[in-house]
């Protein structure tokens, strides 16, 4: 990994110009822990987006020649062709993991879209205008926060299940939506407090004193100055968002057959664990890695972009 | 701190109010209603139910209604336990499920905490990566999948415990375990962190410097200054083993409420489900306000007005 630049010995290399960015990548590459995050994350986003096409099957093929030649039984792994065997209707494992793995990166980013597009605005309105503004805001994420999270979800889910929105990417959008409208809390607090000491800062004081209208100082100055704990903030409630995915899939929320997200076939598979275990393992692993690497990047990154803060939390 | 302390308790009841109102609205959009049956009933008898549970008055009076009898404390009668009240269904199961949540957190505690101290004492080596591990194990296994796991080994494989049940001591093993899981990792995340934050400062070396030995150090000066931001994640922690232990419940067939609200949204059990909820939100309400006045106890800096 190490840079094999020479420098002669004795030359004075002038410094480069390193922005925060540059900075934070070299300190997120010492971090083993996170490279490994980082290099699941993008496995699990490249079996996501290309899964499905390298998939051996179609998820919701059931196989009859090699269920039939089986006795009817879920196939074991490296069985007629089946990497990971199959279901009880001789589905295949592997082809039903990839689309599973596309819900769990769509409900990734997402979730975390509907709370940037939530929390972000809100946290910086309270920040910078305080007062009633401040109060009212905060008092709202009280009142969002005092929700049981996942209940709420299963409330509004069964509520819009015949709607447009209940019916949109297999039922799953509104779970997604849900999800996210309980998770932003987080994040507008943390923008609001970032809001609150930036505000009071030298370069937003000339940005006023130039004539800067507020708007763009909160644009062009506070959101960027801001963005490293949101962006850490955001990366590690992505595992948040992923369980509460799997586990409203495992109780039969979200999802419609014949697609089935990793939590469903969890759920799915539990009737055989005792004669075909693989139907919940391989699932279960599915979502360990993808909640592990979430949340090994997201530790990196807040070492990385705040070195203070290292440790913290 | 008094007039601090009544204003937050007082704010509960806004939140509570904006809750239920929210909770009421959507569930009163829900598709369908309480007398839906296989069987379809006549009309006049749908009429005469709905004329009875006073569900004829539009949906505002039906919300006044309900607030008004949450005052006495009554929440009403249940549709589908037909007849039982509210409050004796949820009678005991808000027991079993304080119990359940009490025995996974002071299990998550009891491990947790020791755990991240010796983590962080034995950092970079063996117990640091042993509480490590136990942490990642924690973090990737979600309830549903550890209940499975420990009901194959422990119910099925050994035939230790039964698989499911609420019958003494016994039965509560595994669900206590299942449910205590992910706080172990949390809080064992938590105070290993907290911990090490607290090592480099400044107090420790003076209280080396002059000579206080090791334990008392740790246990004096350390400890008692990392558990500070320990206890800020101990109540949502109280907060989510109560309020989220349904799936425990459903998995470990215990009569918690978090059956009844599974239940009661599948029934459309009005009255039952408006309970849940609002025994649930106040759980959480109040549980940030417990720390928030504890918070201000053990860490004498903090003073609220």
């Amino acid at each position: 990994m190490a840079s094999t630049q020479v420098v002669a010995r004795g030359a004075i290399e002038p410094r480069a110009t390193t922005g925060l960015w540059r900075e934070a990548w070299g300190r997120l590459r010492k971090n083993k822990l996170a490279i490994v995050g980082l290099i699941a994350v993008s496995i699990l986003m490249l079996a996501a987006v290309f899964g499905p096409m390298i998939a051996p099957y179609p998820y919701d093929f059931p196989d009859k020649e090699a269920l039939k030649a089986y006795g009817f039984k879920p196939l074991p792994p490296m069985t007629a062709g089946h990497l990971l065997g199959t279901d009880q209707l001789g589905r295949d494992l592997l082809s039903r993991l990839l689309d599973g793995a596309r819900i769990s990166m769509t409900v990734a980013l997402v979730v975390q879209f509907v709370v940037l597009f939530i929390g972000v605005p809100l946290g910086a309105m309270a920040g910078w205008f305080g007062g009633r503004v401040d109060s009212f805001v905060m008092r709202f994420t009280d009142v969002v926060y005092a929700f049981p999270d996942l209940l709420f979800i299963i409330l509004l889910s069964v509520t819009l299940k015949d709607t447009p929105l209940g019916q949109a990417m297999d039922g799953l959008l509104l779970v997604f939506i849900a999800i996210g409208l309980t998770s932003w809390v987080t994040v507008a607090r943390l923008v609001r407090g970032q809001m609150l000491s930036l505000k009071e800062t030298e370069f937003v004081e000339a940005a006023k004193a130039i004539g800067v209208s507020d708007r763009n100082i909160v644009t062009r100055h506070l959101l960027p100055n801001g963005n490293g704990p949101v962006i850490v903030a955001i990366t590690l409630g992505i595992p948040g968002a992923i369980l509460a995915e799997a586990t409203l899939a495992y109780i039969g929320i979200g999802v419609q057959p014949p697609r089935a997200s990793w939590g469903y076939l969890v759920a799915d598979g539990e009737k055989y664990i005792r004669s075909s275990p693989h139907l919940v393992l391989f699932p279960a692993i599915c979502i360990a890695v993808a909640l592990l690497s979430f949340t090994f990047l997201g530790d990196g990154l807040r070492d990385a972009l705040d070195p203070k803060l290292k440790g913290k939390q | 701190m008094a007039r601090y302390l009544i204003r937050r308790v007082l704010w509960i009841i806004p939140v509570l109010f904006v809750v239920s109102l929210v909770t009421f609205t959507l569930m009163h959009a829900v598709p369908g209603g309480p007398w839906d049956q296989d069987k379809r009933l006549p009309a006049a008898t749908i009429e005469r139910l709905n004329a009875i549970y006073g569900l004829d008055k539009p949906i505002w009076e039906q919300y006044v209604n309900w607030v008004l009898g949450i005052i006495h404390l009554d929440f009403g009668p249940s549709y589908q336990f037909k007849d039982r009240t509210v409050t004796d269904i949820l009678a005991g199961g808000i027991l079993t499920t304080i119990q359940l949540g009490v025995m996974a957190f002071i299990l998550a505690v009891s491990i947790g905490l020791p755990l991240g101290i010796i983590a962080a004492l034995g950092h970079n080596r063996w117990p640091d990566y042993t509480a490590t591990g136990v942490s990642v194990i924690g973090i990737a296994t979600p309830s549903f999948v550890l209940a499975i796991m420990l009901i194959l080994v422990f119910s099925l494989g050994l035939g230790w415990f039964p698989v499911t049940g609420w019958k003494g001591p016994n039965t509560w093993v595994l669900p206590t375990i299942a449910l205590a899981g992910f706080p172990i990792a949390v809080i064992t995340r938590y105070t290993r962190a907290s911990m090490l934050e607290v090592t480099r400062k400044d107090y420790i070396r003076t209280a080396h410097s002059k000579g206080v030995g090791d334990r008392a150090v740790v246990s004096r000066h350390m400890i008692r200054n990392a558990l500070i931001p320990v206890v800020t994640i101990l109540g949502p922690i109280l907060a989510f083993l109560i309020t989220g232990s349904f799936i425990i419940e459903n998995i470990f067939a215990v009569p918690g409420i978090g059956k009844y609200y599974l239940t009661s949204i599948a029934q459309r059990d009005y009255p039952l489900l408006m309970a849940t909820t609002i025994i649930y939100a106040f759980t959480i309400a109040f549980m940030n306000l417990v720390v928030d006045v504890l918070y201000a106890y053990i860490d004498p800096r903090i003073r609220y007005s």
